[in-house]
């Protein structure tokens, strides 16, 4: 609490001129909460945010306890027996890695995680066919990670195509075809966006980039192991996974990197020449064995946990939509991953309703740009008007999610957005039907 | 299934969730209890005596792994959840 309204305060006024009044009528109702629950044992918000990071499942915890107590080799000592079971536990997690997306285990690399992933494929596949290829296509919309390595390839000389997607979140195939250039090297395209959820067509990607001869990379750090993923039906030839967002542990990813035909790569960190070469350094036999064992799980429990996902997402989302009027579901309504739902509450400021939502861990995107102010880029991408975007939050159910937490949370929000609006002079001048878009507004 | 076999898959079953209760987290405690009914549920009609065999081996390998998980779970306890106050549990 402290920390957001501290944050807020250095933050220019013109920024959150729309809710001072309501923000400052609600700080003084949290305080007195807070002082009441001095006396009262102190109870943990729900969290409903498992695109930023998953619990660990304790299967998962289960198998990696024994490497972090008795099993401590280097998996890379040839010498000696703590070598080899730890190696032998390496070789294995690899295995249920590439098991779930139908690759071989030899075309599987772990790194520290996603970002690391990404990384890697992009500048290392640019990099490496630099000589007869300088130019990148990827999507307004992918994570922090991919723009800003495409940004510091640019630096480097290369041409980048940022594609815009469509009002849905969706890339046009056709846009993407018309930018495919001869010296094309790579096609970047997430497959599960972490904001609002859109499945982008990852196998007619893959098609299009394999018939035109571009590698074809794809995060899918928010995809992996919650839907069915095959790289090679898919025709994708690199693949970023991470280990938190799969009920695995922090830490620890994974990089598919096709063998046939051969994808080479220029590796990002130099060293004792560690998976195979591509990703110097120790593997962390305990993470690796971690997210192996968070990929055998999601395998086992992919439709029981889609199944379930699904029924608390139509839950959450009717119950909202049925009890507050102009709420937006941001991002296409069919091609999407149900456990991720971004919605905006139009003339509620969405920060307001997260800091009212104190019962209930949620955010307003992604966690990498959650202490900004500034509207998701994501959502501008899609179109949505500056005021949508400033409302926007999104829930995310998981395997350990409830009904009781989902109808609390929907409780909540009801009650909280309803409160907001009666406070809002906007939502007012709407209900006297003043079209806000009418207005001019002075300047602040 | 034979009435002695039927009898142990009985017992694991109720063994599984006594043990999923103890869970001191509200979340892994719904799940385990959530997750033992359905696939008992799902397995009701199984009838071939390999995969009867095969299944009770994964219970109660599951049955250790939340013994053990329990365990942890006590060793370092956090506050309850906002839910858990309301007469919710």
């Amino acid at each position: 609490m402290l920390c957001r309204a501290a944050v807020r305060g250095l933050l220019p006024a013109g920024s959150c001129r729309r809710v001072a009044a309501v923000r400052a009528a609600h700080m003084g109702q949290t305080d007195l909460h807070d002082e009441k629950s001095l006396e009262k044992p102190e109870l943990r918000p729900l969290y409903m945010d498992v695109q930023a990071t998953s619990p660990l499942d304790p299967r998962v915890l289960d198998r990696m306890l024994p490497y972090l107590v008795n099993y401590y080799g280097n998996p890379h000592s040839r010498t000696h027996a703590y070598g080899w079971e730890s190696e032998k536990a390496m070789e294995k997690a690899r295995e249920q890695v590439a098991s779930l997306i139908g690759a071989d285990p030899r075309e599987i690399i772990f790194t520290s995680g996603a970002t690391e992933s990404n990384n890697v494929a992009i500048k290392g596949v640019a990099r490496f066919y630099k000589s007869r290829k300088k130019h990148i296509i990827t999507t307004q919309t992918e994570h922090k990670c991919v723009l800003d390595s495409c940004r510091s390839l640019e630096a480097e000389g290369f041409q980048v195509s940022y594609l815009p997607v469509q009002k849905n979140g969706l890339l046009d195939l056709k846009v993407l075809e018309k930018a495919i250039q001869p010296d094309t090297s790579l096609v970047s395209v997430m497959t599960v966006n972490n904001e609002i959820g859109v499945t982008q067509p990852v196998a007619d990607i893959g098609y299009l980039c394999s018939s035109r001869k571009v590698f074809f990379h794809t995060d899918a750090a928010q995809a992996v192991g919650k839907i069915k993923l095959n790289v090679n039906q898919m025709k994708i030839d690199l693949m970023s996974i991470s280990g938190h967002k799969i009920y695995g542990p922090k830490g620890v990813g994974a990089l598919y990197v096709r063998r046939r035909p051969r994808i080479r790569l220029e590796p990002l960190i130099s060293g004792g020449g560690q998976e195979r070469g591509l990703r110097s350094g120790t593997v962390p036999t305990p993470l690796a064995v971690g997210i192996g064992a968070a990929c055998e799980v999601s395998q086992q429990e992919l439709e029981y946990d889609h199944k379930r996902i699904s029924y608390l997402s139509q839950r959450l989302v009717k119950n909202i939509m049925n009890n507050i009027p102009e709420v937006v579901l941001n991002g296409d309504p069919e091609q999407r991953y149900p456990g991720c739902i971004n919605l905006s509450f139009a003339y509620v400021e969405g920060e307001s309703l997260l800091m009212a939502l104190k019962d209930v861990a949620l955010s307003s995107g992604s966690a990498c740009t959650s202490a900004s102010l500034e509207p998701s880029y994501v959502l501008r991408a899609i179109g949505a008007d500056e005021d949508l975007a400033h409302s926007s939050i999104r829930f995310g159910i998981g395997r350990f999610t409830t009904e009781e937490e989902v109808d609390y949370t929907v409780n909540k929000c009801i009650q909280e957005v309803k409160r907001l609006r009666e406070m809002s002079p906007l939502w007012e001048m709407v209900q006297d039907g003043i079209d806000l878009k009418s207005i001019q507004w002075t300047q602040h | 299934m034979s009435s002695s076999s039927r009898a142990l898959v009985l017992n694991l079953y109720k063994v599984l969730l006594r043990e999923s209760q103890k869970f001191n987290s509200y979340n892994y405690r719904t799940y385990a209890i959530r997750r033992v009914r359905d696939a008992f549920r799902e397995k009701k009609n199984v009838g071939d005596v390999h995969e009867i065999q095969s299944l009770i081996h994964r219970a109660r390998e599951n049955l250790q792994i939340i013994q053990r998980q329990v365990t942890i779970g006590q060793l370092y306890t956090a506050d309850k959840l906002i839910i858990e106050s309301s007469g919710n549990q």
